[in-house]
């Protein structure tokens, strides 16, 4: 187990590194550095005070030299300075990532408690039109664009219940109940287009352990379906349901950029759209790498939750 | 015709996406109005005769919009599709034929590329790249390779060990020529498969790009970016600004989904329920 543990860590670490690399060179394919951009919003201003923000901000040294003290800042926690707010990046996002993992954490919750039912449910009545439904139904949800969904949810308030979400960002501390209401609404919508790919695999994998022989057993033992279904065969099914959660925060992250920006909440998503738009590349390829390592950790997880749930997962060593 | 009596529901998807194809081929013929003249006597309207599902703020016609509008989804749906899948299957393709130290190198390094949220990925591509269509294209097919690459190497390792592989090799046909005669003809159930999986996804990304403002630019009526410009101002309003584009994309994508299920049931049955 522990030499398991050390090598998948090597592994992480490595695909970190390897991403790192992927994610510094792929802002670099931008056409026109900050500068110009800065400049070009600002007016003219002379050659001599372009070379002169150019070094205070680094980017006239070579891109080796650029990438390694970009290495050098996340090792040592810090993640430099924001262009447009002039401001260190960590003091912007640090008060955005609890909105976020909020969002995050309501959305797998409400995605599980959709997704495993609907899929235990179509699993036992397979093939019927309870089935067929249930499968539209979550096929339905993974077409939807998440942003869409959002926008017609708050449509739908509006014109049924004359009641608009509010617009600016409510804390718990100032009013729990609105602030609950303006968190559920967005999760559910993610949270629904989520649920698809749980209840497929829930199904699926229901389907396989319902023919295996100790289920014919239990059932030859006269016990209930109910307990057949969710004390038996459930269990079992359950591994490739918890890959899939793992697997789907990265999913989960794709659907909150657009889910937060068409919620107003100032989350990391939203401010990652936001630092995009407005070219501001420090904060985008720290905001990109800290997402990509909340998603390999989650990977990592996942990986070692196998152990605990299937004892015949042994890990070499 | 035993397709459809099998799977009805990847029939039906078959003819959403037809009927996508169609609109798209026909736009010309199907538009009742220029989708980008704009009528500044007719801004917001409802559902009439004149406008079958009403005009935008700038007064043009959103049915004719959408229509137009089915064209770009398709062009930049199969496009990045395509690009993502013959980019992935090739490198799936040799990494997969040739194994060993390659093979591992190329699976870490789509690893990475995996990593990140297809979405994130898009963004930052689009971003990187500047708004235009070809731009908009290339983004959504990089994060399509990884996905692409693992479907098709899989499917290689289990041919190359085949007879017929062997007996190849053994009259003496170069590595090239077995990879791309002998090996890629049988991979192309799985590749099908796989685009029509992508298809729904890169029309989706597609769409939301454009919501995002980083996508298909003007003048092209993209139904994403119908979604943006009308979206908080006018939604009130005019409901039908937000739901019948939103209703399209879904539509597509509904359809792409379904197809793909099917197709993934009928032409590779080791897929399925996956």
């Amino acid at each position: 187990m522990k030499t398991y543990v050390i090598q998948r860590l090597v592994i992480a670490l490595l695909t970190l590194l390897g991403m790192s690399v992927v994610i510094f060179t792929l802002l670099r394919l931008a056409p026109g550095d900050i500068v110009d951009i800065l400049f070009s919003t600002a007016g003219y201003v002379s050659q001599d005070e372009k070379t002169a923000i150019m070094k205070e901000l680094g980017i006239d040294r070579p891109y080796w030299v650029q990438y390694f003290d970009w290495l050098r800042q996340i090792l040592t926690g810090d993640l430099g300075k924001s262009y447009r707010y002039d401001q260190p990046a960590w003091q912007i996002i640090r008060p955005l990532v609890p909105v976020t993992l909020e969002l995050a954490a309501l959305s797998t919750l409400f995605a599980v408690l959709i997704g495993v039912p609907s899929g235990v449910i179509s699993a036992v009545r397979q093939d019927t039109t309870l089935d067929y439904l249930l499968r539209v139904f979550s096929l339905a949800g993974l077409s939807m664009p998440a942003f869409w969904l959002g926008m017609v949810i708050i449509l739908g308030l509006v014109t049924w219940f004359a009641w608009i979400p509010p617009l600016s960002y409510v804390s718990p501390f100032q009013d729990a109940k609105l602030h609950a209401v303006q968190f559920l609404l967005p999760s559910l919508a993610v949270g629904y287009r989520s649920s698809a790919l749980i209840m497929r695999i829930t199904r699926s994998s229901l389907l396989e352990v319902m023919r295996e022989d100790y289920i014919r057993t239990a059932w030859a033992k006269g016990q209930t379906g109910r307990v057949v279904i969710w004390r038996h065969a459930l269990k079992n099914a359950m591994l490739p349901v918890v890959t899939v959660i793992g697997i789907e925060f990265a999913f989960l992250i794709g659907g909150l950029v657009v889910t937060e920006t068409v919620f107003n909440l100032p989350g990391v998503a939203r401010f990652l759209v936001q630092a995009i738009l407005w070219r501001d590349y420090p904060i985008v390829q720290n905001l990109v790498m800290f997402i990509a390592i909340v998603v390999i950790l989650s990977n990592l997880l996942v990986d070692m939750l196998y152990g605990v749930l299937d004892p015949r997962v042994r890990y070499g060593g | 015709m035993r397709f459809a009596r099998k799977k009805p529901l990847g029939a039906a998807g078959g003819f959403l996406m037809l009927l996508m194809l169609l609109t798209a081929l026909f736009a010309e013929v199907l538009q009742t109005h220029d989708p980008i003249a704009t009528d500044a006597t007719a801004t917001l309207a409802g559902v009439s005769a004149e406008h079958w599902l009403g005009t935008d703020h700038l007064g043009r016609d959103i049915y004719s919009r959408i229509v137009h509008g089915a064209r770009v989804s398709l062009v930049v749906g199969v496009a990045s599709t395509l690009l993502g899948s013959v980019l992935g299957g090739i490198i799936g393709l040799l990494s997969g034929y040739i194994g060993g130290t390659t093979d591992l190198v190329t699976q870490r390094v789509l690893d990475i590329l995996q990593g990140l949220p297809l979405l994130v990925l898009a963004l930052v591509m689009s971003a990187a790249l500047g708004p235009a269509v070809h731009n908009v294209i290339v983004a959504i097919s990089i994060p399509i390779i990884p996905r692409a690459a693992r479907v098709i190497r899989s499917s290689v390792l289990s041919i190359r060990e085949m007879q017929y592989i062997e007996a190849a090799r053994s009259l003496g046909v170069r590595h090239l020529r077995i990879a791309f005669r002998h090996i890629l003809p049988n991979t192309i159930g799985p590749f099908i498969v796989l685009c029509t999986a992508q298809l729904g996804s890169a029309i989706l990304v597609e769409a939301t790009l454009s919501f995002l403002g980083l996508g298909v630019p003007e003048p092209y009526p993209s139904w994403g970016r119908m979604l943006s410009v009308s979206a908080a101002e006018y939604a009130q309003k005019a409901p039908h600004l937000v739901m019948f584009p939103g209703i399209a994309i879904s539509l597509a994508v509904f359809g792409s989904n379904l197809l793909g299920d099917a197709l993934r049931d009928t032409l590779d049955p080791r897929l399925r329920g996956s």
